[in-house]
């Protein structure tokens, strides 16, 4: 590799034309001045598809289908925002097994994407290689590991959801069909499996070289007081936030720039926030279940977590957290007495929340007494972190003027990938460029 | 048999939802051996390592929406020696394609505060509308074992396998009782093409149309059914303008059921 220590960087720019392993088209533009960073763009050039603009007109009933087409990596992220503010609006209230299977669905997504972007988008990074099929060629084992235990978190959603992508079993009120005992219960064995991989996934990651740097963030997530927060809670932060999902509005507010076909949101007032895996760590700690908290101290992590780069460990643990819990929860399994709760419509407006595996997503649906959608506004995670990813690259470039080019683009890259941004998700986002004239 | 120059793979990207090529990374048990039998060459969402082209299979995901895409996609097409579109996205025009019954510019002031930084077209279209394709892939998603399908006939030299029939024929083989038949419930089955394993009837669904028009549908005596079952012609028209609403007998029947 070449190193070449640039002298005279006073004035530089750096440009990433095409950002790779994230999901959607997105690039970095960087401009130093004087020896400071003066500018940082996080372009997002995945063309627009207008989603809230045609949920109009169309049913209640087809939110879940529709808004899951927005991300192929998270579709069972937007189907239960979908459902539960459908659910809100409509009144109506599901419980039990239910809610049981609604909580399993999430932990074989967050399994599936947490693993995803841990050993395929993120890893290669911290080792040096441009993939993880190259890391492969040295590290066999790691990748196979990482893609058995990915699979596991694919099967849940296949057995229970019907398909990997965009599954079709998922209904406002409900399931189109409960699994019986005996469909779950094959899951079991290769979940403990699962289990101990990903305890070997956070051991593995917590021996990756870190770059120096933390901050001082605002971490937003939902907070449920007797779980790990998935579907339901009330919003928190560590400065004192606590508000319901309904209040979202009223305290984040987002902004159209005209290097982002995603909107960027802010805390009102102006303030930055970080949502995501990091945030739900810092925030529901204690509610992680023991071997979960027990992989995070294997993995290197004391309770709270400020770098960034750090957040392969958060996913890591999580990993382990949502297997463990999806054992748990195939384990207490009853089949409810129906599928589905009953839907009586009427009109209304309805908010829901959960937590994506990037973060919060926020779903609001305004309803006439027919059921059709008045409107529709949807605020993905990456949309809510974009700001603070270009916050961090000031930070992270200010601090390296005098690395070499090279390594400064790959830094900014991994830094970027730090947030696992979704860029499909947020133009329902990146490009990396440093200017420096 | 290991080749001497293993055939480079293209993964594009349009407007899309990244499942399908996301698809290639969930064939988990295959993964490792596709690689061993052809070079990644272009696979932005997998690799920041490109290799030059021309490009021996290109698979392309996603559909045409913006001036600079319809550009692009000619010089996807001048550097690939097969071009395979995958998704309804790419071969349909996709869920966004539901903008082309609409005026573009009120659908994008709904959603952004400043259209003017929008740079998007009328209609979401289809890469055959563009470019010579060679073959395409359909399913809202595409169905990962045809991926392969496909990939595997690409280095074998033959025609992939890929049915034209109907869902029912899936559902017959399945052993899923019809659900229109025994439960009423509206299917979209029989004008649907198969790909998905008919899915939704095993799960007590009537089929939504992920898979877009199966060979030789007749749409309009499905809608009859439909209409015997209780449907609305609104509904009928929801059922036919989702993620494959530009495909041409979709695209038709609904359009017969408006207003």
């Amino acid at each position: 590799m070449k190193d070449k220590t640039i002298t005279q960087a006073e004035n530089r720019v750096i440009k990433v034309g095409m950002l790779a392993r994230v999901e959607g088209e997105g690039g970095l533009f960087v401009k130093v001045k004087n020896n400071q960073v003066a500018d940082v763009k996080l372009k997002i050039f995945e063309p627009p598809r207008l989603f809230e603009g045609f949920m109009r007109g169309r049913s209640y009933s087809e939110a879940p289908d529709i808004t899951a087409r927005i991300c192929g990596i998270c579709p069972v992220a937007y189907q239960m925002s979908a459902v539960h503010a459908m659910e809100n609006a409509l009144g109506v209230k599901v419980g039990g097994a239910l809610r049981s299977l609604r909580r399993l669905l999430y932990c074989g997504e967050w399994i599936e994407s947490h693993v995803l972007h841990i050993y395929m988008l993120h890893a290669p990074d911290f080792l040096g290689y441009p993939d993880a099929l190259q890391m492969a060629k040295d590290f066999p084992e790691v990748v196979k590991r990482g893609l058995s235990l990915k699979k596991i978190g694919n099967e849940i959603v296949r057995v229970l959801g019907g398909r990997e992508i965009h599954p079709m079993n998922v209904c406002v009120g409900g399931f189109y069909r409960a699994p019986a005992k005996a469909e779950l219960q094959p899951l079991v064995e290769p979940l403990k499996w699962a289990r101990d991989a990903a305890l070997e996934t956070a051991n593995w990651v917590g021996t990756l070289p870190f770059p120096d740097m933390e901050h001082d963030y605002e971490f937003v997530a939902l907070h449920h007081p007797d779980e790990y927060a998935f579907n339901e809670g009330r919003l928190i932060s560590n400065r004192g936030l606590d508000i319901a999902i309904s209040d979202y509005e009223n305290y984040f507010v987002e902004e159209h720039v005209a290097h982002s076909n995603a909107l960027q949101s802010t805390r009102k007032g102006g303030g930055l926030y970080f949502v995501g895996p990091m945030a739900r760590f810092n925030l529901n700690y204690e509610q992680l279940s023991p071997i979960a908290r027990e992989a995070a101290r294997s993995g290197g992590l004391d309770g709270v977590c400020r770098n960034p780069f750090k957040s392969i460990i958060v996913r890591a643990v999580e990993t382990v957290y949502a297997c463990d819990h999806a054992i748990q929860l195939i384990n207490e399994y009853e089949p409810p007495p129906s599928a589905a709760v009953a839907v009586k419509v009427r009109g209304g407006i309805g908010y829901g929340c959960t937590e994506a595996p990037r973060g919060l997503l926020y779903h609001r649906y305004r309803v006439d007494e027919a059921g059709t959608i008045l409107d529709a506004k949807i605020v993905p995670p990456t949309s809510q972190n974009q700001r603070i990813i270009e916050d961090d690259l000031q930070r992270f470039v200010q601090a390296r003027l005098t690395q070499s080019e090279e390594a400064l683009t790959l830094g900014c890259e991994q830094a970027i990938r730090n947030y696992d941004p979704c860029i499909s998700c947020a133009t329902h986002f990146l490009k990396v460029q440093v200017e420096r004239d | 048999m290991q080749r001497k120059n293993k055939p480079k793979l293209a993964v594009w990207k349009f407007a899309s939802c990244d499942g399908c090529q996301l698809s290639l990374l969930d064939c988990e048990d295959e993964l490792l051996a596709v690689a061993g039998a052809i070079d990644i060459a272009y696979f932005p969402e997998a690799t920041r390592a490109v290799m030059k082209g021309p490009y021996d299979l290109s698979l392309v995901e996603g559909s045409i929406t913006t001036q600079h895409d319809a550009e692009r996609i000619h010089q996807v097409r001048r550097n690939s020696k097969l071009l395979v579109t995958i998704g309804s996205c790419a071969t349909v025009g996709g869920i966004q394609a539901l903008r082309n019954f609409k005026d573009v510019k009120n659908l994008t002031a709904l959603v952004y505060a400043n259209p003017k930084y929008i740079e998007t077209l009328s209609k979401s279209t289809p890469i055959a509308d563009h470019v010579f394709v060679d073959f395409e892939l359909r399913g809202c998603p595409i169905n990962k074992a045809q991926l392969v399908e496909i990939i595997s006939a690409y280095l074998n030299g033959r025609k992939p396998n890929v049915p034209k029939y109907s869902v029912c024929m899936e559902c017959k083989r399945r052993g899923t009782p019809c659900v229109m038949v025994t439960q009423g419930t509206p299917c979209m089955g029989p004008v649907t093409q198969a790909g998905c394993g008919a899915l939704c009837p095993a799960y007590q669904r009537g089929c939504y149309g992920c898979f877009g028009p199966a060979e030789t549908p007749n749409p309009r005596a499905l809608s009859e059914q439909w209409k015997a079952l209780g449907k609305t012609p609104q509904e009928i028209l929801r059922a036919y303008r989702s993620f494959n609403a530009y495909a041409d007998a979709f695209r038709k029947e609904g359009d017969a059921h408006e207003g």
